[in-house]
């Protein structure tokens, strides 16, 4: 295992941003995490980074606990897991050449000589489909497909063991995130880095995750292969998760049974007892109420869901109601 | 006669970068009860077109030629004064971000009522009354007691409602709503696109949809137009334009959408959106094309018609062979950005 993140709990203040999830992702593993704003999902991508502390839990990388290294003993380990931001403009320092940018990781962890700095800049550029002369550039001059794909050098340079993604497309023109997106499968079968993918998009996911999970209010409520998770959803709520986002066909979209959510997001200060989904689930009875559903799979298989409806011969269909 | 009709509209815009022309002649209608939508990534020119109706463009710096009619009535030429009760009144805008666009010092009840006794003259007991009704068409649950409520204290779904109801309060023809969704999750979405089909069912307001998302468009519109580079370059009755694109651009924004892969890879548009400040007598999409042949450089491919109700702007349109948009199961398609 490359990450292992178990019983992780990120709290601000009173806000439950991540409230007990367990993660794993293994060798040049893609996992797509998936939720909707306020879930916790970008907070797992800043603990796995110790960009903020874990409040408990623990987080393994590469068999070692870093939850609670000091930012000394952290900073070897900074060379095997590196970000790519949302917005590559705004993580780019306006100031800096893009070839400085890209070297900038390679001296600070010293890991080649000058030359060396400036061959491997030059290989990682070809690499993400950037012309020589961009070294000049900074990013400002730069579109933003470009910029993302800077981002993206300046992850991959050091050869990292795992990449954390968080929403890298989701600022991107269709036509843009599709070259993004090709690249970074590109990029993730040549150098074999595992990869934490945060995203909302579901379709940005089912072509790129190995595995997917799905969060809801600080927890995983289900995860499993991601071509498992689209054919046949478990849980109500990634049922209608998938039965919201909008097909690009009008004639399959206008047939298609939607799932509406009664309700809003129920706030992360004061969770609902039971299952957390229950306030917004059609299908939820009394249990829901009361009962937390542990995320375990009663067919064996590695597709666990967090419901007391899924049992070893039925799956529920939030639709049917 | 539509209920409304642009002819020949540009837009422009004096910069420091000199004049960066926006819309380059679009002409385009609305009928009664229709929902179109504009569609075509950023910089295409989506919403200037549609901003150039209610006139929400910077004054000043803004160079504006052509024609649009609501109802027959000019409103380029139109007085400010005579405008503003257009604005609100005829043609009101929701846009995408409904917490800078609403005021956070004043209770949601406070900003429907505003408009209705601005516009509608109603008492302050009416536009009270009237207020809960509308929260209630939008789908606001325990509409009385939101209105003695913040926009803070609503969740972003229930603002842009709020948004909305407040867009439609004076019954306007025409609801042009700017990425209303985009800045929503996805289960939040579906009920504000319910929110427009209902409005559009119940009061016959027409709606001009600006977004990027072709699962959106799917959803809802009856006709969409594909802006490219300041141009309409397709023009179609939704499920026309799904199942036979006309132009490259437009098969090429289908067949760049993650569910659209095939073996694993995506179809990608190489290259970039022309420069707005100049525009060569060329079509403006040759560069990227991958049908272009020289007479796409020597000329601009005009807007014509491939078959009812279907414009498309190129000499080498996509033949008759049906375009399948995604192939096998029901898997859902996100693209909610």
């Amino acid at each position: 295992m490359i990450l292992r993140i178990d019983n992780l709990v990120k709290h601000y203040g009173q806000v439950r941003a991540v409230d007990g999830l367990s993660l794993e992702i293994g060798q040049g593993e893609v996992l797509g995490l998936v939720g909707e704003s306020g879930s916790g999902k970008s907070t797992v991508g800043k603990c796995v980074l110790r960009l903020t502390e874990p409040t408990s839990g623990t987080i393994e990388l590469g068999g070692r606990d870093i939850t609670h290294l000091s930012r000394r003993a952290m900073r070897p380990l900074r060379r095997d897991v590196h970000m790519v931001f949302q917005d590559p403009y705004s993580s780019l320092n306006p100031r800096f050449t893009i070839g400085q940018i890209v070297a900038e990781p390679l001296l600070r962890h010293k890991v080649a000589g000058r030359r060396e700095v400036q061959e491997r800049v030059s290989a990682m550029l070809e690499k993400v489909g950037l012309r020589q002369e961009m070294r000049s550039r900074h990013p400002h001059e730069l579109s933003g497909g470009q910029r993302q794909r800077v981002g993206l050098a300046r992850a991959l340079i050091v050869e990292p063991k795992l990449v954390v993604a968080d929403e890298p497309v989701s600022a991107l023109d269709v036509s843009v995130q599709a070259s993004v997106l090709n690249l970074i499968t590109d990029l993730q079968r040549d150098m074999g880095f595992s990869c934490l993918f945060i995203t909302h998009d579901l379709s940005v996911v089912e072509f790129l995750a190995d595995r997917i999970a799905v969060m809801y209010l600080g927890r995983i409520v289900e995860s499993g292969p991601t071509a498992e998770i689209f054919a046949a959803p478990r849980h109500p709520y990634t049922q209608a998760l998938l039965s919201a986002a909008p097909v690009a066909d009008p004639v399959r979209q206008r047939e298609r049974r939607r799932i509406v959510l009664g309700g809003d997001v129920p706030s992360p200060v004061d969770p609902p007892a039971g299952c957390r989904f229950h306030t917004r689930c059609p299908l939820a009875y009394d249990a829901c109420r009361t009962d937390e559903p542990p995320l375990r799979d009663p067919r064996g298989g590695d597709h666990p869901a967090a419901c007391h409806l899924v049992t070893a011969d039925r799956t529920p269909d939030a639709a049917a109601q | 006669m539509s209920l409304l009709e642009i002819t020949d509209l540009t837009v422009g815009f004096d910069t420091e970068d000199g004049h960066v022309q926006a819309v380059r002649g679009i002409s385009l209608t609305l009928g009664e009860g229709e929902i179109l939508a504009l569609c075509g990534e950023s910089g295409c020119g989506k919403s200037v077109t549609a901003m150039s109706v209610p006139r929400l463009l910077p004054p000043g710096t803004t160079r504006l030629s052509g024609s649009v009619k609501l109802d027959g009535r000019e409103l380029t030429t139109l007085p400010e004064r005579e405008m503003r009760q257009v604005r609100g009144k005829d043609v009101s805008v929701v846009f995408q971000e409904p917490m800078t666009s609403l005021n956070p010092s004043f209770t949601v009840g406070y900003q429907i009522t505003e408009v209705l006794r601005r516009h509608e003259r109603l008492s302050r007991q009416a536009a009270n009354g009237r207020a809960v009704e509308l929260l209630e068409l939008v789908g606001i649950p325990a509409p009385r007691r939101r209105m003695k409520e913040y926009p803070h204290q609503l969740s972003g779904g229930m603002r842009q409602r709020v948004m909305i109801a407040i867009a439609v309060a004076c019954s306007p023809r025409v609801l042009i709503a700017d990425e209303p969704t985009t800045a929503l999750d996805v289960t939040i979405q579906a009920g504000v696109l319910d929110v427009f089909r209902d409005l559009r069912d119940r009061l016959g307001t027409a709606v001009i949809l600006i977004t990027h998302d072709l699962g959106v468009v799917a959803d809802i519109a009856d006709r969409a137009v594909v802006m490219y580079a300041g141009r309409a370059v397709e023009q179609a009755p939704v499920t026309e334009l799904f199942a036979h694109p006309r132009h490259p651009y437009t098969l090429g924004l289908m067949n760049a959408l993650p569910s659209a892969a095939v073996d694993g890879r995506l179809a990608e548009i190489p290259g970039m959106v022309p420069s707005p400040l100049t525009d060569p007598d060329e079509c403006s999409f040759q560069a990227r094309c991958p049908r272009a042949q020289d007479d796409c450089r020597a000329a601009r491919p005009p807007l014509e018609r491939h078959a009812a109700g279907h414009l498309a702007a190129c000499f080498h349109p996509s033949g008759d062979a049906p375009h399948t948009p995604n192939d096998g199961e029901d898997p859902p398609r996100g693209g909610n950005r």
